[in-house]
């Protein structure tokens, strides 16, 4: 019998016999600041479960390096990312000295190395498996339950990141919810604008180009520029339009990165409009219209549903991009998870960019699935109905 | 173009404008003080005064430069391996790392690069290359998969080995949807490298940032419209050049 290796898995067995021996495993730092010294997996973790890890993560790595059926794949990388997501919190306790509240414990780049090589695996294993869109969401909710647990159960309680969060548990959540206001609010005013001007660049071919030129040139100011140019027409707004001050309209602060994101979702909203308009066939046009259809059962009734996937996906475009570019508004007093990112950065407090980028990451991750899935699920629909 | 009107040359003429505005105003912002002058308050500097812009117009346009050529090494590579024979398995993966990749807001990835490796013009670096690298790998990707069978059947025909197919034959007809790829980057690559600047790279972005700080829209305003421009005119340029490889390749205007 001849040992065959899987090619993947000798990038995966690298990285992790890399991480395992000869990176650290965790940080330990007398307080929030200082240079911190690295511990390996052996160093951070009690007697029996330090070897134990090890064992977990080489098996794993092995299963990986050889030819195995998925499903044992798919074990082995979920086994490893549980093992690794639960004894992070054990070492964070292990290593804090008792009643030290100022000992500062996180993950290091072993840790982060090992997440990502069975992350690869798992990915690897998620592709292959071919999953239908609705199982993709069910992998995505189980994985948010199990991360939700270990918050909730306080086992990662010991961990930098969450002390950082445990300080700032109120702000955390008000920002959250800016943010996620920003992102979903204004990608909603885009379609609400978007759509109407992207059927009327459809009909009107004369202002089809020049509308989408405007808008292409709108993509390249950088965001950093067109959050502060809005400042000073929204500060003239409030001070010179009655009740627009009430409103919550203002120079700083939340209006202008409002419509920022709004001026830059209208791109992918009205271009992906036009081309999914366009890509209706012919046929069903003429078809609907010898039905004796008016313009506006035949917008609804059958352009409207053909084109949706397309417009579906300019809009997963625009809702990825604006979870990440709304951390740009904590620049202007807008809010949002931006608002660690950059104090994490002045005070170059790691801890605190990660509390702010990794719940951004995660929610881009989320929305970029389930979207995914979405259009999946109305494409195939589509086809199903319409036997090509 | 023998019906040369004035539409037909409208467009070139407004580059043209805008080349010789932008050249003017990187080497002489002085000259266009008085424009600028009713957008600041309190007598404040109307032009960025703490560096020129013409070397941080320079610097900024370096960082896109390194970390495009970056890119386009390195996705290219990677779009060859997985559809050669020998590296096919990891097509399907390649596929949903660059979908995952491409979730990471740039604002988190230069965030998180700078514990790695300091503050300044590494991290921002690192952060374009990055982004710079999904939509060049998806391009070459599409390119090196959807060539024409007949083409690729013929080269083997003619007893070519992989390599003569790869670099005669493959690479140079998939070279129009690679320069697009290279060209989304570029102009993605513009605006994120104002970001850099938060992290202390030195990128026009230092103006806009100047101008946040201080309250004065002028510096925002004058940071802004070179990025933008810069933007515009590369886009143009990168388009004429894929345009020009489309038609020499005999694929005529798409």
């Amino acid at each position: 019998m001849t040992i065959r290796f899987d090619k993947l898995g000798v990038v995966i067995a690298v990285i992790v016999a890399y991480a395992a021996f000869a990176a650290p495993f965790a940080t330990f730092r007398a307080n929030r600041i200082v240079p911190g010294e690295a511990r390996s997996i052996l160093d951070a973790l009690p007697a029996v479960t330090g070897p134990l890890l090890l064992a977990i993560v080489l098996i794993a790595a092995l299963i990986a390096l050889l030819k195995t059926p998925l499903i044992l794949r798919l074990a082995a990388s979920v086994a490893a990312l549980a093992a690794l997501a639960l004894l992070i919190g054990v070492a964070g306790s292990f290593l804090t000295p008792e009643g030290n509240t100022f000992a500062r414990i996180s993950p290091a780049s072993g840790f982060w190395l090992l997440i990502f090589a069975f992350t690869l695996l798992l990915a690897d294993v998620l592709t292959r498996l071919n999953l239908s869109p609705g199982a993709r969401i069910g992998v995505l909710v189980v994985a948010t339950a199990a991360i939700g647990l270990l918050l909730v159960s306080g086992s990662w309680n010991s961990l930098s990141i969450l002390k950082e969060y445990a300080n700032r548990a109120d702000s955390f959540w008000a920002e959250g919810s800016k943010h996620v206001t920003l992102a979903l609010g204004s990608l909603a005013a885009a379609v609400i604008a978007g759509l109407p001007l992207g059927i009327l660049c459809h009909r009107v071919e004369k202002l089809r180009a020049g509308v989408l030129n405007v808008l292409n040139i709108i993509q390249t100011i950088p965001s950093i520029a067109l959050f502060g140019l809005l400042i000073a027409p929204l500060g003239w707004v409030a001070t010179h339009v009655p009740g627009a001050a009430s409103l919550g309209i203002r120079g700083i602060g939340t209006a202008p990165a409002f419509v920022a994101l709004f001026l830059y979702s209208l791109l992918p909203v009205v271009a992906n409009t036009v081309v999914g308009l366009a890509g209706v066939p012919r046929a069903a046009n003429d078809a609907a219209r010898g039905m004796g259809m008016t313009e506006r059962q035949r917008l609804f009734g059958v352009e409207f549903p053909l084109a949706f996937p397309v417009i579906l996906t300019g809009i997963r475009i625009v809702l990825v991009q604006n979870i990440g570019l709304a951390t740009i508004a904590a620049l202007i007093g807008g809010g949002g998870f931006g608002v660690f990112v950059f104090q994490g950065v002045g005070q170059t407090a790691m801890d605190l960019v990660l509390l702010g980028a990794i719940p951004t990451v995660a929610l881009a991750f989320a929305a970029a699935i389930i979207l995914d899935a979405v259009i999946e699920m109305t494409s195939t629909k589509r086809r199903e109905a319409q036997p090509a | 173009m023998k019906e040369a009107g004035l539409k037909a040359w409208l467009p070139s003429l407004l580059r043209l404008v805008l080349v010789v505005l932008l050249i003017a105003f990187v080497t002489n912002p002085d000259w266009f003080e008085p424009l600028l002058k009713p957008l600041t308050e309190n007598n404040a500097p109307v032009i960025y005064n703490q560096g020129s812009l013409l070397s941080l117009t320079l610097l900024h346009l370096r960082t896109v430069l390194i970390a495009t050529v970056a890119a386009t090494i390195v996705a290219v590579a990677l779009a060859i391996l997985v559809t050669r024979p020998a590296g096919v398995e990891f097509l399907p993966l390649s596929r949903s790392l660059v979908n995952i990749g491409q979730t990471f807001p740039p604002v988190a990835v230069l965030a998180l690069a700078v514990p790695a490796v300091g503050f300044g013009e590494k991290p921002t670096l690192i952060a374009l290359f990055l982004y710079g690298l999904l939509p060049i790998f998806e391009n070459a990707l599409t390119g090196l998969t959807t060539l024409p069978v007949n083409v690729v059947e013929a080269a083997r025909g003619a007893g070519m080995t992989g390599w003569q197919r790869l670099v005669k034959v493959e690479l140079p007809l998939s070279a129009p949807i690679i320069l697009g790829g290279i060209r989304l980057s570029v102009v993605i690559s513009l605006a994120t490298a104002t970001i850099g600047s938060t992290v202390a790279a030195r990128t026009l972005g230092e103006v806009i940032i100047a101008g946040l700080l201080s309250n004065n829209l002028a510096f925002i305003l004058q940071g802004g419209l070179i990025v933008a421009a810069l933007a515009v005119l590369i886009y143009d340029g990168l388009s004429a050049i894929e345009r020009y490889t489309a038609r020499r390749m005999g694929q005529g205007t798409a």
